[in-house]
């Protein structure tokens, strides 16, 4: 489903990726771990051409995110992105936040794409959130509406970027959750995350990066009782430690 | 003895002082209208990753910098007015307009720069072309915020809009020379005359902290 082979990616004078290969099959889902500073939000950027690559290529349901010739707006109408900070948009309630882009870029008609998006938001726990504006919403419910938003358009990937590092501790909770279901749900997708319970729970394989490389690739029980490379023990036995 | 004022002379004259406020109010109305679009359009040209529409709305911009307005509203009064029989009246209005637009395009950019840019990721992560992402995520945001210095732009538009009685547009200012030259009264006249421009100004510049207040931005 997705295919990332040799990426190469350096912000001027520092590598952030460095021959990155990784293919995640339909329905799994693959969580990216590792220190700071190791690519693994570069990583997920590239997939869905946010990020330009230096060299390499990603490969989205057969098709090319980074070759010039192919319309990166087709393809990403079939990549959701979560971001960590949520950029939902202020000026629209949540309702509109989650219908814009069916209604924009695919040309729903807008009272479907605005019951759809009620539907959605109710999904969510959110149905009664409908008309609120952003800013009148908690982080927890915020992060749910833009899960809500990247569903809107029926993609067949969910990226999700540290959805929950913005969050107070006790809204982590909600939007684990919605993520969960997403996953339960035989949806395909890459998490960036830091929630190490979490991905050990709801992942299929769990990526380890460090210093612009990826170290390690394992099913989460085998990575997190018996890591095979020492930079993994080590990160592990400090993240494990203080949480 | 000193001099007598005599300030019957204003309401004696109250009719072409009124008409006078009038067309100013007008023009710097109407120059506004105009100046606003051209503004946006300068202000995306110059964040636009186009060398040459960039390069274009950068000369645009330093340009009508550069050249004083008195200079540009007799240039286009004379000079392209000519060519294309404009009259005084949209001589000074497309003068104005020019000369703010430039001002305004400075404000536009910077109103999109002040998006964060996880607006225009979101935006395009979802599918959207830059240009519908600009239409529909950033520029409603950035007008938003660029209300209250276009609302300051109209008071700056309006004192500048006194330079147009030098292209025989009968303004304020010009009403106020012709009444001095017939009646002599320039204590009087002029005094009234500056007192007319500070309260509108003042009344505008009252609306413009109200719209502050109103579309101080909540993230």
């Amino acid at each position: 489903m997705i295919s990332i082979e040799n990426v190469h990616k350096s912000f001027g004078d520092l590598l952030v990726l460095q021959d990155v290969t990784v293919k995640v099959p339909k329905s799994k889902v693959y969580g990216i771990i590792g220190p700071s500073g190791a690519g693994k939000s570069t990583l997920i950027r590239v997939i869905n051409g946010l990020e330009p690559v230096d060299s390499g290529n990603v490969w989205v349901n057969g098709l090319s995110v980074h070759d010039p010739k192919t319309d990166v707006n087709k393809i990403r109408q079939n990549i959701g992105f979560v971001f960590q900070s949520f950029n939902l948009y202020p000026h629209l309630t949540a309702e509109d936040n989650v219908s814009i882009a069916p209604i924009h870029v695919k040309k729903m008609n807008k009272k479907e794409a605005k019951e759809k998006a009620k539907g959605l938001l109710a999904d969510f726990g959110l149905g009664d959130k409908a008309q609120s504006y952003p800013n009148q919403l908690s982080g927890g419910q915020q992060q749910r509406v833009a899960i809500a938003r990247a569903l809107a358009m029926e993609p067949a990937v969910m990226l999700f970027d540290e959805p929950t590092s913005a969050l107070d501790p006790e809204m982590i909770q909600e939007v684990l959750d919605a993520i969960r279901r997403l996953a339960y749900s035989g949806m395909t997708m890459v998490i960036v995350t830091h929630e190490m319970g979490f991905a050990r729970e709801i992942c299929d394989a769990v990526v380890f990066m460090d210093g612009a490389k990826i170290v390690e690739v394992a099913p989460p029980e085998e990575f997190f009782t018996n890591p095979t490379t020492a930079r993994a023990k080590d990160f592990l036995s400090k993240v494990l430690h203080t949480s | 003895m000193g001099y007598q004022p005599n300030w019957a002379i204003i309401p004696q004259n109250m009719n072409i002082i009124v008409q006078g406020l009038l067309i100013t109010l007008q023009i710097s109305a109407l120059s506004l209208l105009i100046s606003i679009p051209i503004g946006v359009l300068a202000g995306l040209g110059r964040i636009s990753r186009n060398r040459f529409i960039s390069g274009l709305a950068a000369l645009y911009v330093e340009f009508i910098r550069g050249v004083p307005l008195l200079v540009l509203l007799i240039w286009i009064f004379f000079v392209m007015g000519r060519f294309l029989r404009l009259g005084s009246y949209w001589s000074a209005v497309i003068g104005l307009a020019v000369f703010s637009g430039a001002f305004i395009a400075e404000v536009v950019r910077a109103g999109i720069q002040s998006i964060p840019k996880g607006q225009m990721e979101a935006a395009r992560s979802s599918g959207m072309t830059y240009n519908q992402a600009m239409r529909l995520v950033i520029l409603p945001q950035a007008m938003r915020k660029v209300l209250p210095p276009l609302a300051s732009q109209f008071i700056i538009l309006l004192k500048d809009s006194s330079l147009v009685s030098t292209v025989s547009v009968v303004d304020l200012t010009l009403v106020g020379k012709n009444l001095v030259a017939t009646t002599f009264r320039s204590l009087e006249i002029w005094t009234f005359i500056a007192l007319l421009y500070f309260a509108v100004t003042f009344i505008l510049s009252q609306a413009v902290r109200f719209l502050e207040r109103k579309y101080h931005v909540v993230e």
